[in-house]
């Protein structure tokens, strides 16, 4: 590559550090997961008016559904949530139930539902939603694969999240992640429960959650709990099983500079 | 048999109800098509349509009359005479063969137009406009038309000269009440095929319209003159019908229906709007539009809120104009907010309710209270039919499954919640439905199920020669 031509892209990359810093200066609204390293590694909490995708493979989509639920309750702060579902999810996965939600401690008079038959009218619902600053939290679940949720597409829900201060959440089952502007990536697998008494214990959700994308901070991934009774996530309370876990103060750096390039 | 027949048919000698055979001997090259009994309710249901033009008030009079309503409207179209003309010619012109009639009662009218097409008849003088037709100008049915016939009662002047308990006793109270309507003594409603709207503005247009924005225009400026004339009563449009008029005589009706009553011209806009980009078979304009009608078919009185005091008054409207945009665009069956239900049978315990008209009461819905530092007992995703798994065999007679197959997948169960026993409405339903015992599972992955055996173990389920059999296994639900 020549002189001049790293020269033009470091001018260009460093236009584009401008425009992304100044559309982010007023993004200091964070609200804290609970547990401590993720809230470390987000500088202070899970960004406002951003949006969040959650990636998980099919048969983990239940896991997926309460991590992003967990998320919708921690950044809606008492106001309704949309949820924009595709009609195929329900299917694979089984509709989301409102008793479920209120054992999870969050409310379910806040939600409200919108059945979209495909991809686009999902989409268009979704962005025309984060439009409105009366809600709290718009989550997208889509199932599979989808041509239609592209850069321009993802670009458009950001745009819109960050004039209208609504937090947009991607719940994408059974999908590969592609270029986006979401300001954080989370892989989900559910977690064990703590071992011991077989045939018995059953606690609070736990998720394995990666952080594979984090625009303003390092990576990592951790196991994270859902405590039901002060509604926000928290370290495991007993968890002696080793986890293969990227440490979260030494980030990848091949891969992290990767990923921020996508 | 014949149906129907044209007019040169009828100068044969056919006659209606003659039988085919007796036709052909007449008329030997006589075409003959089948009769579509379906296809001509649906274009006289056409017609109607097209009619609304004229008045609101349309009604069906089967099998190929209508009536229309015309009080108070004739004069928009430059008196009665004037309106008579232009619709004959309108319909006409389309090639339809049309007898029609002014007069005070709808009976009066129906008579009229079976004898004496395009009479205008003024008020008092129905007796004395048809007293000379035939009494089968009544249409009272082929029984009474014969037995009047055989009275020697040849007109309708013949039966209104006799005393009506004469006719009464003879032919039946209703056919004296026809007699009394068709004289003009009394008049029966019609049975309109909409109701009235509370409110409606149209406008017309001498050069018909087609593009996009004219139409857009039109709505708008139509919405804008509707809220006035809504203002001034207190009202808000609830639901909002806007009826497409093109030139060639096909009508487009498009409804809109919101949470709350509107009160602003820019939402009906919007509305329209977001109707109109969704909409699977768009506005077709053909040669054009030349009329457009805005109706609020369903208004209700608004009540002035408070405003500043309370920031959740703002938010909720906000809301529930998103859910009407919304509504508008996928429908308002799938925009839903969810109300609990006094059951114990899981996939009833919910009932999902159209937002645009629970969302209020969804706001305030008493939910059942969780236990405190309890875990989930009820999973995040629910299947709206349990999937049947597939157990090899459970250590335990009544105890849970060691290992189950769904979805082709094998799990093995590591951890085991339950049983927790749910019986079966016995008092609603009438098939016996089987008591299940609930178990939450975790598997090997940490994936967490909620799955049931569909009756008791040798106690419910039995195969035809009445032996107990295992009861069968489904997962109804994942955990998170």
């Amino acid at each position: 590559m020549s002189g001049a031509r790293i020269s033009a892209l470091a001018t260009l990359r460093s236009q584009i550090e401008r425009i992304e810093t100044a559309e982010v200066v007023h993004q200091h609204d964070r609200v804290a997961l609970g547990h401590s390293e993720a809230d470390t590694a987000l500088k202070g909490g899970l960004a406002r008016a951003a949006i969040h995708e959650v990636f998980c493979e099919g048969r983990q989509g239940a896991a997926a559904t309460g991590f992003v639920m967990g998320l919708a309750g921690r950044v809606s702060a008492r106001r309704p949530l949309l949820w924009v579902r595709q009609d195929f999810s329900e299917i694979e996965t089984g509709a989301l139930s409102m008793s479920g939600l209120s054992e999870l401690g969050l409310d379910p008079r806040r939600v409200v539902m919108v059945r979209a038959a495909d991809v686009e009218s999902a989409l268009r619902t979704s962005a025309d939603a984060l439009a409105c600053d009366a809600l709290g939290a718009v989550v997208l679940e889509l199932w599979g694969e989808t041509r239609q949720f592209d850069l321009v597409a993802s670009r458009k829900l950001t745009l819109a999240a960050q004039s209208s201060g609504v937090t947009g959440l991607m719940l994408r089952m059974a999908a590969q992640p592609l270029p986006s502007t979401a300001e954080t990536r989370w892989m989900l697998r559910a977690a064990h429960s703590p071992p011991g008494s077989a045939w018995s214990a059953w606690g609070a959700p736990r998720f394995d959650a990666e952080l594979l994308r984090n625009r303003h901070g390092p990576c990592g991934r951790w196991i994270m709990e859902w405590n039901c009774d002060e509604c926000q996530f928290s370290e495991p309370s007993t968890y002696p099983q080793p986890v293969a876990a990227a440490p979260a103060h030494r980030q990848d750096s091949a891969v992290f500079r990767q990923r921020r390039a996508g | 048999m014949i149906h129907a027949l044209d007019e040169a048919a009828e100068r044969l000698g056919l006659y209606i109800g003659q039988p085919l055979a007796n036709a052909r001997a007449m008329c030997p090259d006589l075409k003959v098509f089948d009769a579509d009994v379906a296809a001509d309710a649906k274009t006289l249901s056409d017609i109607a349509d097209w009619c609304d033009r004229f008045t609101p008030l349309v009604a069906l009079d089967v099998p190929h009359g209508l009536f229309l309503d015309i009080t108070g409207c004739a004069h928009l179209f430059g008196g009665e005479a004037a309106l008579l003309r232009t619709l004959v010619r309108a319909l006409d012109r389309q090639g339809f063969a049309v007898s029609a009639a002014i007069a005070g009662t709808s009976v009066c009218a129906r008579t009229l137009t079976r004898q004496a097409t395009g009479t205008i008849v003024a008020d008092g003088g129905e007796a004395a406009a048809i007293d000379q037709f035939p009494v089968s100008a009544l249409g009272a049915g082929e029984a009474i038309t014969t037995g009047l016939r055989r009275a020697g009662l040849k007109t309708i002047g013949d039966v209104a000269s006799r005393s009506s308990h004469e006719i009464t006793a003879r032919f039946g109270a209703r056919f004296s009440t026809l007699l009394a309507h068709a004289l003009g003594q009394g008049d029966a409603p019609i049975n309109p095929r909409k109701p009235l709207p509370d409110y409606i503005v149209e406008k017309r247009f001498a050069e018909p319209i087609a593009t996009d924005t004219m139409i857009a225009m039109t709505l708008s400026r139509l919405a804008d003159t509707l809220i006035a004339s809504m203002e001034k009563q207190g009202k808000g449009a609830r639901r909002l019908e806007a009826a497409f008029f093109r030139t060639d005589g096909v009508v487009r009706a498009i409804t809109v229906e919101t949470g709350r009553p509107v009160t602003r011209s820019a939402v009906i806009d919007r509305l329209f709007r977001e109707r109109l980009d969704a909409l699977a078979d768009p506005l077709d304009p053909g040669f054009g539009f030349d009329m457009v009608r805005l109706s609020a078919s369903r208004t209700e009185i608004v009540v002035q809120e408070q405003r500043d005091l309370d920031a959740h008054v703002h938010d909720n409207d906000e809301i529930a104009a998103l859910i009407d945009r919304i509504a508008a665009r996928i429908g308002g069956k799938r925009v839903v907010v969810h109300l609990p239900q006094d059951t114990h049978i899981p996939e009833r315990a919910v009932w999902s309710a159209p937002a645009q008209h629970h969302l209020a009461a969804a706001m305030q819905a008493e939910w059942p209270v969780r236990t405190e530092s309890e875990p989930p007992l009820r999973p995040l995703r629910l299947f709206d039919k349990p999937e049947p798994i597939k157990v090899p065999f459970a250590t335990v007679p009544d105890g849970p499954p060691h290992q189950f197959t769904w979805r082709r997948a094998l799990h093995a169960v590591v951890r085991v919640e339950g049983p927790e026993r749910i019986a079966m409405e016995w008092w609603q339903q009438d098939g016996k439905q089987l008591t299940r015992d609930y178990f939450r599972i975790e598997d090997a992955e940490g994936l967490r199920f909620w799955i049931f055996r569909d009756g008791l173990y040798e106690g419910e389920t039995f195969d035809g020669e009445g032996k107990p059999v295992s009861p069968n296994w489904y997962v109804h639900g994942l955990f998170a």
